[in-house]
């Protein structure tokens, strides 16, 4: 017949016409899961120290993250270690139960967790960490604690990079409770309280 | 007379052909589903080499470090912060100063080059996790990170995929805990009734209406 040859090539085409649906399979594709953007900590070829987090210029602080002339930010008021809580903190149960979870987890370790210098790392170094409960201590203005806390003394790294200011000084008002709880009058404790002390408990 | 064309089993094989490719297809099918699922594709379970063998068993069970010590912004910022050198060496330039172990430790810190490792935890990134929410809002650190405290060498504890995700935020009174146990490693979540949870999930203000499961949340 005339029309046979163009029918067997139609024919041989619509058997092959499933061959596009493999198309399909180019969807599946995982290019997006890391895309032209950094994550924190990623390695950075473009910048030559192989981070993509940069540190801050030189002389430079974050907006809203430091004033020198603050207290809340440096612990002193005047150039000398301020005895007070800056304005902006709140004494209240929530700073101290704030400053208690601050302290068992940045500060315990090496302190103790009652302040006396008995933490586990310091068991396990020839470190000899003060206790927090002597006089010396007791009478030291809390602008002191801040500026070690953030700045670090002898052996002790400083803090200030890894907690905020506020936290900061939660935790400086826990020191105060805990040097309190080592160093009270049991004549101000709540009856109860005395009752048992009384009874040698 | 013209020759058959098809054999005498000709039949037979058509049926049983049709019968087995069928089942090929499906075994193929489980198979691909099984291998994406298993630890092989997901590398749930399987510690990853480090350049230094940190364990989170000694520092976790052995010397109950908080896991805010090292990871100090999980409670404000979308990423939990992975530690800088300074970190280790706050203690490491006192215990265990000349161990080999921690030699690329200070050399970092005293070259001031970083210690490159391998990541665990990696959600795509069309995934925007934010740890910061999930703490406040009562998810403890064990519920997603598994039993970390056991862990001698660091492997992630489940697969991340969405489903994973969506099971918790389809009902977060499954995985909840109160806000302050939450960076306690040894909390059973399942040691608070049903119940409590449940009324957790309306004290910490988790919207149940649906907006926990919209694509935005998460796929900004």
């Amino acid at each position: 017949m005339a029309n046979a040859a163009p029918n067997r090539t139609i024919a041989r085409l619509v058997r092959l016409s499933w061959l596009p649906l493999l198309l399909i399979l180019s969807a599946c594709h995982i290019d997006m899961y890391d895309q032209p953007k950094y994550k924190p900590n990623q390695p950075s070829d473009f910048f030559q120290d192989g981070r993509a987090m940069r540190a801050p210029a030189p002389n430079t602080v974050a907006m809203n993250s430091f004033r020198p002339d603050s207290p809340l930010y440096t612990g002193k008021l005047n150039g000398e270690l301020t005895t007070d809580l800056p304005p902006e903190i709140k004494l209240d149960a929530n700073l101290l139960a704030r400053g208690r979870t601050v302290f068992n987890a940045y500060c315990a370790p090496c302190h103790g967790l009652a302040g006396d210098g008995k933490g586990v790392i310091a068991n396990r170094g020839p470190l000899v960490v003060p206790s927090y409960h002597t006089d010396r201590l007791r009478k030291m203005a809390v602008g002191y604690f801040f500026d070690v806390a953030t700045n670090g003394i002898n052996r002790m790294y400083g803090y200030g990079g890894r907690i905020t200011a506020e936290d900061r000084w939660a935790v400086v008002a826990y020191v105060r409770a805990l040097q309190l709880s080592q160093n009270a009058d049991a004549k101000a404790l709540p009856a109860d309280d005395q009752a048992k002390v009384d009874a040698g408990k | 007379m013209s020759a058959q064309i098809f054999s005498r089993n000709a039949n037979a094989n058509l049926r049983v052909s049709v019968i087995a490719i069928t089942l090929l297809l499906f075994g193929i099918i489980a198979a691909l589903i099984g291998l994406y699922l298993s630890p092989w594709y997901t590398d749930a379970g399987v510690a990853k080499a480090q350049p230094v063998p940190f364990s989170h068993k000694h520092h976790v069970a052995d010397l109950k470090i908080d896991c805010r010590y090292c990871h100090n912004t999980v409670e404000r910022a979308a990423t939990a912060g992975f530690p800088a050198t300074e970190t280790c060496m706050s203690c490491h330039s006192q215990v265990w100063t000349t161990s080999p172990l921690l030699k690329p430790v200070r050399d970092s810190y005293a070259n001031n080059t970083p210690l490159v490792w391998n990541r665990i935890y990696d959600l795509p990134a069309f995934v925007y996790f934010n740890h910061s929410i999930h703490v406040a809002k009562g998810v403890g650190c064990t519920t997603c990170h598994g039993q970390i405290q056991t862990m001698a060498l660091t492997s992630k504890a489940q697969p991340l995929y969405m489903g994973w995700c969506l099971g918790c935020h389809r009902d977060p009174a499954q995985n909840i805990r109160p806000r302050d146990q939450v960076f306690n490693v040894d909390y059973d979540v399942q040691s608070l009734p049903l119940a409590e949870r449940q009324q957790l999930v309306a004290d910490y203000k988790i919207p149940t209406d649906g907006r926990l499961t919209n694509c935005y949340t998460c796929h900004r």
